[in-house]
């Protein structure tokens, strides 16, 4: 039954293509010898020997992937609680606002996100910089590491649970030994997509950074607007390289432990 | 009991400490956004006025509340920049949701017709662009549209224009931005429908000599409408306060409403207008907000 039609191969073709033939042209740009974008001069490693020594990229990269991991392990732990509560905790009271405010931020426009956040900041008078922009994208992604663990722990067997209950083990051990491995490929998956975002962020970060935590995507921002450089060009195949290899052995390694597709599920 | 006691202990724990969070950087923001909407722009710091000032007591309280008014409203409703702003979102945002159901579509129902085990690949490559930065993929856009670019290198290789057209700075790239970032967001929920779908049902029209298109149009259509709304909204709804793609693709001359927030906030540093127009557009998202919300919970419930 399952015959594989042209029509359909000539769809999947064209989507894949659509979707990576941009990012390949800039991968081959980025090795462009000539300072002319888009004459091209042969091969060459000229623009990415050029970035180690562009000292504050360097640094914006280095506050980046810091904030991208504070971040992510703190919207994991919170989201994670937050998935708990949903599926496990049935009705208690507040229980709706709970939810609106869960799926709300997951297709609330990030400038307006970025505002309101900024504006708490500036009301209750703290200094901006790496912290508060740490809390902005916490609260941004862990409403998805929420609905990544809930989707895996509603076809969850809670007879596991149980029986754990039933031989003496208190509830935090309960957790800790049954419910814990069981949905850790979701958190993983969870932690993954909430290091992505924050690292992804220009928006957010741009309102509610401060003076000391310019992140590489604002950096790139204000190189880019004004026009194509080939030195951005290298960064942003370098960022797409580390990405690309991070999740396809995310998903072999979820593979490879029978938990399929785990990243995927995204 | 004392397992008892130490349950609802815990339990209690794990909404609390995500309900606090949220209320305190979701919600309480968004009531400051409204507040600050009322006030009038001042030069101090914070640039806004009234200040709520609580050390003086309940005459302050009074004269906060006396001083809130609804002028930027006024201004949004009579400055034609802020409605053709909110107007054109709208446009950008349903003409590019319309053609990314036509792209999604075909791909979302293709993958689902293929062997299983291709399936998973195929997914995951529709995935993988979604997990690098928006940012590094339109900038990839900017160089493939930009004047001597690929796209018209190409296009005068084929004799198709004569001379390099000006792509950048125009409506088209804002729509081949926002139809190329979003097709993840489109294509998955459609897949996930379309995977699920019971297939008896379509041998059975088969075999009762439906033709193909009717089939389609009778059975496949109507039975993925959850995953086609859920696409719908998650495309639509971040797409009408897109900031990145129109910023970097489009021309200066028409802000989107994304566009026209971040100007007033850092551009004309009028946080009060700013905040009004942030309120206008989340009522202007609300009804889709909310059917978007129950979709999401009854997808939860019913699997």
């Amino acid at each position: 039954m399952r015959k594989v039609s042209a029509f359909n191969l000539f769809a999947i073709l064209i989507g894949v293509v659509f979707l990576y033939l941009p990012i390949v042209i800039l991968v081959i740009y980025s090795f462009n010898a000539s300072r002319l974008v888009t004459v091209w001069g042969g091969w060459s490693t000229h623009w990415y020997t050029e970035l180690i020594n562009d000292a504050p990229l360097v640094d914006s990269a280095f506050i980046s992937i810091r904030l991208a991991l504070a971040s992510a392990t703190a919207a994991t732990i919170l989201g994670t609680l937050a998935a708990l509560a949903l599926v496990r905790f049935g009705r208690f009271r507040g229980r709706l606002p709970f939810a609106a405010m869960i799926y709300a931020p997951l297709v609330m426009p990030e400038v307006i996100t970025g505002l309101s956040l900024l504006l708490l900041f500036v009301a209750v008078a703290v200094d901006r910089g790496f912290w508060t922009v740490a809390i902005a994208h916490t609260t941004m992604a862990m409403c998805f590491v929420t609905v990544i663990v809930q989707a895996r722990l509603v076809d969850f067997d809670t007879s596991l649970e149980e029986a754990a209950m039933d031989l003496g083990a208190s509830p935090l051990r309960t957790f800790l030994a049954v419910t814990l491995p069981l949905i850790l490929p979701a958190i993983t998956a969870g932690w993954m997509l909430a290091f992505a975002l924050s690292l992804d962020d220009l928006v957010i970060a741009s309102f509610t950074t401060g003076p000391g935590a310019t992140t590489l995507p604002i950096r790139i921002y204000s190189e880019v607007r004004l026009g194509v450089k080939p030195e951005m060009n290298a960064v942003c195949s370098i960022m797409v390289g580390v990405v690309g290899i991070a999740v396809i052995a995310a998903s072999l390694l979820a593979k490879l432990s029978g938990t399929r597709g785990a990243a995927a599920r995204v | 009991m004392k397992r008892q006691q130490g349950r609802s202990f815990w339990q209690s724990l794990v909404v609390r400490i995500p309900y606090a969070w949220l209320l305190a950087f979701f919600l309480v923001p968004f009531l400051i956004v409204l507040k600050i909407s009322l006030s009038q722009t001042a030069i101090a710091q914070p640039p806004y006025e009234p200040v709520l000032d609580l050390a003086a007591g309940w005459p302050g309280v009074k004269a906060f509340f006396a001083a809130l008014s609804l002028d930027n409203y006024v201004l949004i409703g009579s400055d034609p920049l802020y409605l053709l702003s909110y107007m054109k979102s709208v446009e950008i945002a349903a003409f590019s949701t319309l053609i990314l159901l036509f792209i999604g579509y075909p791909i979302a129902y293709a993958i689902a017709r293929m062997p299983r085990r291709w399936q998973a690949v195929l997914v995951l490559l529709v995935v993988l662009p979604f997990w690098t930065s928006l940012l590094i993929r339109i900038y990839a856009w900017m160089n493939i549209l930009q004047h001597d670019g690929p796209l018209n290198q190409v296009l005068m290789a084929l004799s198709i224009v004569k001379e390099p057209q000006a792509w950048l700075a125009t409506d088209t790239a804002i729509y081949i931005g926002v139809v190329y970032s979003y097709l993840p967001f489109m294509v998955l929920p459609l897949y996930a429908t379309l995977e699920k779908l019971d297939e008896s049902h379509r041998e059975a029209a088969a075999d009762l000599g439906c033709p193909r298109w009717k089939i389609f149009w009778l059975i496949t259509l109507p039975l993925s409408s959850s995953g086609l709304l859920a696409g719908v909204l998650l495309c639509f709804i971040p797409i009408v306060g897109e900031f990145v793609i129109p910023d970097l693709l489009g021309g200066s001359q028409s802000p989107m409403i994304g566009q026209t927030i971040w100007t007033e906030f850092f551009g004309n540093k009028d946080w009060p207008a700013a905040s009004a127009v942030a309120v206008v557009l989340v009522c202007l998202l609300v009804t889709p907000i909310v059917i978007y919300q129950n979709q999401a919970m009854q997808a939860l419930e019913r699997e």
